[in-house]
């Protein structure tokens, strides 16, 4: 389904005179249709270079990426939206839209795809609830916790049904209990049939899901095993 | 179709009542830009009425020899009245309503009067007043009075007399309107600069949110959608604060200006123009509204 081939992302020096960043070389790996795979390394590995090219939002320096036999970075800017729209993800940074309530930034994924009033309203509560939200709906995003901003995230990213997910360091903010909330949904979610690309550090989440596993390092793939452990 | 468009208004509507701050200095500057546009308005129509004042003012007046019958006079008149359409009214003042206008007009001071009566005879001339529709013609009638063949039953005609004070009206009137028309294009252009900029400040500020929401997928139009829903609202409202500023101020100063301009209303120019404003402060500030957020928009839309 998703087909990374031979990725490599250079970013240009910062100041004149400095080298160069390479943050991924080489890198090719593909994700079959409802797998559950982790990509696991240190901060600055590139898991999050990784995400950001499939998306679309950063161009590789080399390489190609397609998603369902389509190269990515050859979508045209006006069908990009509908590109975007078959993904959920959960940011790192969460991307909340910081004018909009926790409810609002949930409905705001499927207002974005046109869904009806009806179904928006039976949906969000839904989601919600299930990220253990539901006291907080109505407070926008600077008045909640970085525990509650990433449970918002997640239900954004949940909420319209996408055939992929991506979640970026989805359990950097919680605390043990919630992370293995998050974590279970995403195995349910993946059971009804969703792609689900996970980039995380915590070693124990890992090790508990028996899932394929594959570790970066220096922007490299240095293991990629079917049933894998977190080993840096 | 109908659902993303009613969202898109919701979004523009949450936009505006969500971010005072800039939405405040917006208004603001839209307020002034609106109200500089009907400012021009006014003056506009307020020099209008005073050149025409002016102008209604100026006349020729054509003086008989004393001896120049009644009849031909009115002869010659009705020659003038053929002449062209340039010419307005025509008003013929016998000798005798001559005097009685001096000595009405001299009527404080009993020395003329006196002076007058002991000469025996009426020594005023008759003429006739003639009033153009337009101050250039003045020239034409007056060359036209000198080589007609009544110009030996005319003893003078004030023309030359009149002839600078006319003039001056004629190059005021015009140079009027075209620093007029100068000045509204320049204010135009600053005010359009200045809302832009505003404008364009404020959605920098909010360029975070626009890559969000491509991120998340919404179309081009979704996001700017809301953005341009904003600035429609923000001269609307913008319209109507400018609004009860002009009916105010022109409800306080109305009776000072009038003072100043003898006949000139501005409180009845605005009642009797009321709809027009209206307008103008309608679109110009909708059309600055969407102007400005549609330009600055597309600037951060390239994520």
């Amino acid at each position: 389904m998703i087909n990374f081939q031979n990725i490599a992302k250079t970013f240009p020096p910062s100041q004149p005179g400095s080298q160069p960043t390479a943050a991924l070389e080489d890198v090719s790996f593909e994700v079959k249709e409802k797998e559950f795979i982790s990509i696991v390394g240190r901060s600055g590995a590139g898991k999050t270079t990784l995400l950001r090219l499939l998306l679309a939002e950063e161009k590789p320096t080399q390489g190609r990426i397609f998603f369902d036999g389509q190269d990515v970075h050859k979508i045209k800017k006006s069908k990009l939206p509908n590109f975007r729209r078959r993904i959920g993800t959960v940011f790192q940074d969460y991307k909340l839209l910081p004018s909009k309530t926790a409810y609002e930034n949930v409905a705001y994924a499927m207002e974005v795809i046109g869904k009806s009033d009806a179904e928006i309203s039976r949906d969000v509560p839904v989601v919600l609830n299930i990220v253990g939200l539901t006291d907080r709906a109505n407070n926008f995003p600077q008045e909640l916790s970085g525990g509650e901003k990433q449970r918002v995230a997640i239900a954004r990213a949940l909420i319209h049904r996408p055939e992929v997910i991506l979640a970026d360091e989805p359990t950097g903010n919680l605390d043990p209990y919630h992370a293995l909330d998050i974590i279970r949904l995403l195995q349910k979610i993946n059971e009804i049939g969703t792609t689900v690309i996970l980039a995380t550090h915590n070693k124990e989440i890992i090790n508990n899901l028996g899932k394929r596993v594959i570790t970066l390092e220096g922007g490299k793939i240095i293991r990629d095993e079917k049933r894998g452990r977190f080993i840096l | 179709m109908l659902t993303p468009l009613k969202r898109i208004i919701k979004f523009g509507w949450q936009n505006l009542t969500r971010n005072g701050g800039s939405v405040t200095a917006t208004c603001f500057i839209m307020v002034l830009t609106i109200s500089l546009a009907t400012s021009l308005f006014l003056l506009d129509l307020s020099s209008k009425f005073v050149i025409s004042k002016i102008e209604e003012k100026a006349d020729i007046s054509v003086y008989f020899k004393s001896d120049v019958q009644e009849e031909e006079i009115l002869k010659v008149k009705d020659e003038i009245s053929k002449f062209s359409s340039e010419v307005k009214s025509i008003e013929y003042v016998s000798k005798e309503t001559a005097l009685d206008q001096f000595t009405k007009r001299y009527e404080e001071n009993p020395l003329i009067v006196e002076s007058l009566k002991a000469l025996g005879f009426n020594p005023l001339l008759a003429s006739l007043n003639i009033r153009a529709a337009d101050p250039g013609n003045y020239e034409k009638i007056a060359s036209f009075l000198e080589t007609s063949s009544f110009s030996d039953l005319i003893d003078h005609q004030n023309y030359l007399k009149t002839k600078g004070v006319i003039e001056r009206i004629f190059s005021l009137t015009s140079r009027t309107n075209q620093a007029g028309f100068i000045l509204s294009i320049i204010v135009a252009i600053l005010a359009v600069l200045v809302t832009f900029n505003t404008i364009r400040l404020a959605i920098y500020n909010r360029r975070e949110e626009i890559s969000i929401q491509r991120l998340v997928g919404a179309s081009n139009w979704f996001i700017r959608g809301p953005f341009i829903v904003q600035g429609i609202f923000a001269g609307i409202f913008s319209a109507i604060i400018s609004l009860l500023i002009t009916v105010g101020v022109c409800y306080f100063l109305s009776p000072k200006i009038e003072i100043l301009f003898s006949g000139l209303n501005v409180w009845r120019y605005l009642i009797s123009n009321f709809f027009t404003i209206i307008l103008i402060q309608l679109i110009t500030g909708i059309g600055l509204g969407i102007i400005s957020s549609a330009i600055a928009v597309r600037k951060y839309l390239k994520v």
